[in-house]
């Protein structure tokens, strides 16, 4: 495909934003010049979930019953609500997809049924993919530290989940007061929990990365 | 396609006289070029090439007639749904235009004239539902001068309009403004109130009815008993039957009348509920009862009616989210607690509470200790617009009922608090929009735009959880009441309804109308019409005027002696006929009776069908299932389709 150029930032915009947010960093991969073919990153979101971004008509809901709502940047629906408007740099530069638990309240309680912890996850991969600059730094080590657990030992296994994370940011004293408590009430064993069958876990993680990997160098966009 | 090569295309064909092409055949115009053409060229039949028949066949028919030519001698080819609109390759769809006028024109050759059937019309009305749509139909037939029946499942006429308190967006008295209209009813010389009755078959054809109704047993006589309510007072039985006319917020007696205004003001024996069903005993109500009205014994009756026409005005229920509805087909709202705690209740229960006639005669109180809310929430769209429950449309009144119970609230506790969570404010309508501003810039009620997502109890506060998406805040609110207000659904039994009385619904339950724009009250079974909330969710004002409206409809139907009915009818062609009786199986409309053939002997030697032409609307359903080929539709016969075939 032709790389854009930045003069076409200005003609990808919804006719209706006044002053464009001029989303750099992935528009030039997810916009193609050709104006009736562009592949934008709502598009993209779309394929992944399987489901339309305008499904959304912002009752704001999800925002309502979501447990880390405060400790987000800006509330879960208008990260839907940039995706909708094509401010795609502001969405996928939020800290909210990253502190999404997916716990799932949201997509249970959605009148239109959109599953918007799926969407939180296509928001994460794509900007992964992307190299997009995420405000809360250390979260993407935390995602990979909890990950190789599972790939390890099938399950969580926290203490070693807080070692990985500690060497992988060097921050060594942050929350450091509460393990005391969280062992008292058992909820850090020493020893991991292994499951049964660890190569099963194994082979999805080949199996997901090698799809990942395929979609990756199939796409046109 | 190219129209300008069609009239010499088609001029080839046998049997053509004349052909030509006009931008607009049906202007004037374009009639008169028919006209023209048939007085200068002598035709007996007409094909036209346009659009489709639904449209504009009548607008043909009538110039044929006018120029001396049967109706029926004109075939229209649908060149615009069939042909242009739906290819773009030029060429091939011309090519198919002609295909489709050849086929016409082979169909016309063959077609006979036919003149319109003459049915008798049966001057009398039944109207099904007693609420304020039901009232305002039956008034306005029986004012013209014809017969209603009106018939109302509950024990009293008046319907949702009686339950509220003060109606939008004039703050006047609900019941105030609807009882002089029920007394009006109860007094009409032309209408027979059958309350407490059902409509359990309806037979018959437009003009021709014959309904049979279910008068369900009061074990009251209606004829002795004189309304004085001793029998209510003396019941012992007080407190084993929730009031459904207070929604459940107060008790009544197991002999009761629904409300004190109720029409007719006879009491109802709740058999379920009522000592002398279960032992046998009791028996206070007789002993007091001076006029010995109360009939133990009374049995559910049934009525036979001829009806010429039937008004449907079932109206609507809400939304019920509660325990009794869990094997209803919507799912519930568990996040929001309805049915668990005692102060979350939905709009009608709060036109109750606010009702000067109700639990707590108008004082604002919350049904689980009775104090007054000082912080109340109301949440809208609880059921509407919500996918996920089985509701995707939008209930209509919320907006404006949630306003004004805002405003009713703010009026009665002025120390109080009032917030209204909102999707989007639908308040159009006359005074609407001025009367949800009215609540939020003269009573101050707090508007936020977002839904709630959850509702639960913390020390005997509700905490409301919400957001507000315009703000783009969390919102958390510690209210003492909380109001949904719950979706318009149809009513329960609607689906049953509707097959029985044969009038198409939607996916919800609601009924469908002849044509959204153009025929919005009439249904798509001639002589059938609706009125109200069975149609769609709806508020007073637009229930009354389509009440009217379908009054009017009916009053048409009703002012001439004989009906004219289109001559596309099934006949039996009785020396073929096997007497198999398939036909009679398949008819969607019940027009195949059986009919029975004698020698000159005047002895019954064969059964065959017989096609009630009144009823039947030529679908041709049994024409195709018809063993013997003993059945033809005019104007659809054999050798017309087959003619049509074989000219492709």
């Amino acid at each position: 495909m032709s790389a854009n150029t930045s003069k076409d930032t200005k003609k990808l915009q919804p006719s209706f934003v006044t002053s464009p947010p001029a989303p750099d960093s992935c528009q030039n991969t997810y916009n193609n010049s050709d104006h009736t073919q562009k592949h934008t990153v709502a598009d993209e979101i779309s394929e992944r979930t399987f489901q339309d971004v305008s499904l959304c008509y912002q009752c704001g809901k999800c925002s309502a019953g979501c447990p880390i709502r405060y400790y987000m940047d800006i509330a879960p629906n208008k990260v839907v609500r940039l995706i909708q408007l094509g401010y795609y740099d502001e969405a996928l530069k939020s800290e909210t997809p990253w502190l999404c638990a997916g716990c799932l309240t949201c997509s249970t309680r959605c009148p239109k049924e959109f599953d918007l912890a799926k969407f939180m996850d296509a928001v994460r991969e794509i900007a992964i993919e992307k190299g997009v600059e995420v405000k809360q730094k250390n979260i993407i080590k935390f995602h990979q530290a909890f990950l190789d657990q599972i790939r390890k030992h099938g399950r969580s296994y926290e203490v070693g989940l807080v070692a990985e994370y500690k060497m992988k940011t060097l921050d060594l004293l942050q929350d450091i007061d509460s393990a005391p408590g969280l062992y008292l009430k058992g909820k850090l064993g020493i020893l991991p929990h292994n499951i049964k069958d660890r190569k099963v876990i194994k082979n999805i993680f080949k199996k997901t990365k090698n799809k990942t990997d395929n979609r990756d160098t199939e796409s046109t966009y | 396609m190219t129209v300008r090569v069609l009239p010499g295309s088609v001029k080839i064909f046998s049997g053509v006289e004349y052909s030509t092409d006009y931008k607009y055949m049906c202007s004037d115009p374009g009639q008169n070029l028919i006209k023209e053409a048939i007085h200068k060229y002598r035709l007996d039949a007409i094909v036209v090439g346009s659009c489709s028949p639904h449209m504009h066949e009548r607008t043909f028919r009538n110039a044929a007639v006018s120029a001396g030519i049967n109706p029926f001698m004109v075939e229209i080819a649908n060149l615009r749904e069939h042909c242009s609109w739906v290819h773009d390759d030029i060429e091939s769809s011309t090519h198919k235009a002609i295909e489709l006028v050849r086929m016409a024109i082979e169909k016309v050759k063959r077609d006979k004239p036919l003149t319109k059937i003459n049915v008798p019309v049966t001057k009398r009305v039944l109207v099904i539902g007693g609420g304020i749509a039901g009232i305002q139909a039956a008034l306005d037939v029986a004012n013209a001068g014809y017969e209603v029946v009106l018939v109302e499942k509950e024990p009293s006429i008046g319907g949702h309009m009686s339950q509220l308190s003060e109606t939008f967006p004039t703050l006047d008295c609900s019941q105030c403004i609807l009882t002089p209209r029920m007394v009006e009813v109860h007094q009409h010389p032309k209408i027979k109130l059958l309350s407490y009755s059902e409509v359990v078959k309806v037979e018959g054809f437009i003009g021709n009815f014959k309904v049979t109704i279910k008068k369900k047993a009061r074990h009251i006589n209606e004829d002795l008993c004189s309304g004085c309510g001793l029998c209510i007072t003396k019941c012992p039985i007080k407190k084993k039957a929730y009031n459904s006319f207070e929604e459940d917020l107060a008790f009544r007696s197991a002999i009761y009348i629904p409300f004190p205004q109720a029409i007719p003001n006879i009491p109802v024996i709740d058999e379920t509920v009522c000592t002398y069903y279960k032992t046998g005993k009791c028996g206070m109500c007789v002993k007091v009862c001076d006029r010995q009205a109360i009939d133990f014994d009374q049995k559910d009756t049934m009525l036979v009616a001829d009806i010429g026409a039937i008004i449907v005005a079932t109206g609507f229920k809400l939304y019920s989210i509660d325990k009794k509805s869990a094997d209803s087909k919507y799912k519930g709202y568990g996040e929001y607690g309805y049915g668990k705690y005692r102060d979350v209740i939905d709009g009608l229960q709060f036109e109750r509470i606010a009702s000067a006639s109700g639990p707590t005669s108008g004082e604002i109180k919350r049904p689980s200790d009775g104090k007054e809310p000082k912080k109340i929430a109301f949440i809208q769209c609880v059921g509407s617009r919500d996918d996920s429950k089985g509701i995707s449309y939008c209930s209509k009144i919320c907006c404006m009922y949630t306003a004004k119970q805002a405003m009713l609230y703010k009026h009665k506790v002025h120390d109080g608090e009032a917030y209204i969570f909102y999707m989007d404010i639908r308040a159009g309508g006359k005074m609407y929009e001025e009367f949800v501003r009215r609540a939020i810039e003269e009573d101050d009620v707090k508007y936020i735009r977002g839904r709630v997502s959850r509702i639960y109890e913390k020390n005997g506060k509700y905490i409301v959880k919400g957001e507000d998406t315009i703000a783009g805040m969390p919102v958390e609110i510690e209210a003492d009441m909380i109001v949904l207000a719950t979706a318009m659904i149809p009513q329960d039994n609607a689906a049953d309804l509707a097959r029985t009385i044969g009038v198409p619904y939607d996916k919800y339950g609601f009924y469908n109308e002849s044509h959204p724009k153009l025929k919005p009250v009439e249904s798509t079974t001639a002589g059938i019409f609706l009125a109200g909330a069975c149609q769609s969710p709806k508020d007073i004002p637009e229930s009354v005027a389509m009440a009217s409206a379908a009054a009017c409809k009916t009053i048409i139907l009703l002012s001439s002696d004989t009906l004219e009915r289109e001559p596309v009818v099934a006949k039996v062609n009785e020396d073929l006929c096997a007497g198999c009786f398939y036909c009679k199986k398949v008819c969607p409309f019940g027009a195949v009776e059986v009919k029975d053939v004698k020698d000159i002997n005047g002895i019954v030697y064969k059964e065959v069908a017989y096609i009630n032409q009144g009823v039947c609307q030529g679908c041709g359903t049994c024409t195709a299932t018809c063993l013997s080929k003993s059945i033809e539709l005019a104007g659809f016969n054999n050798e017309e389709i087959f003619a049509e075939i074989a000219a492709l």
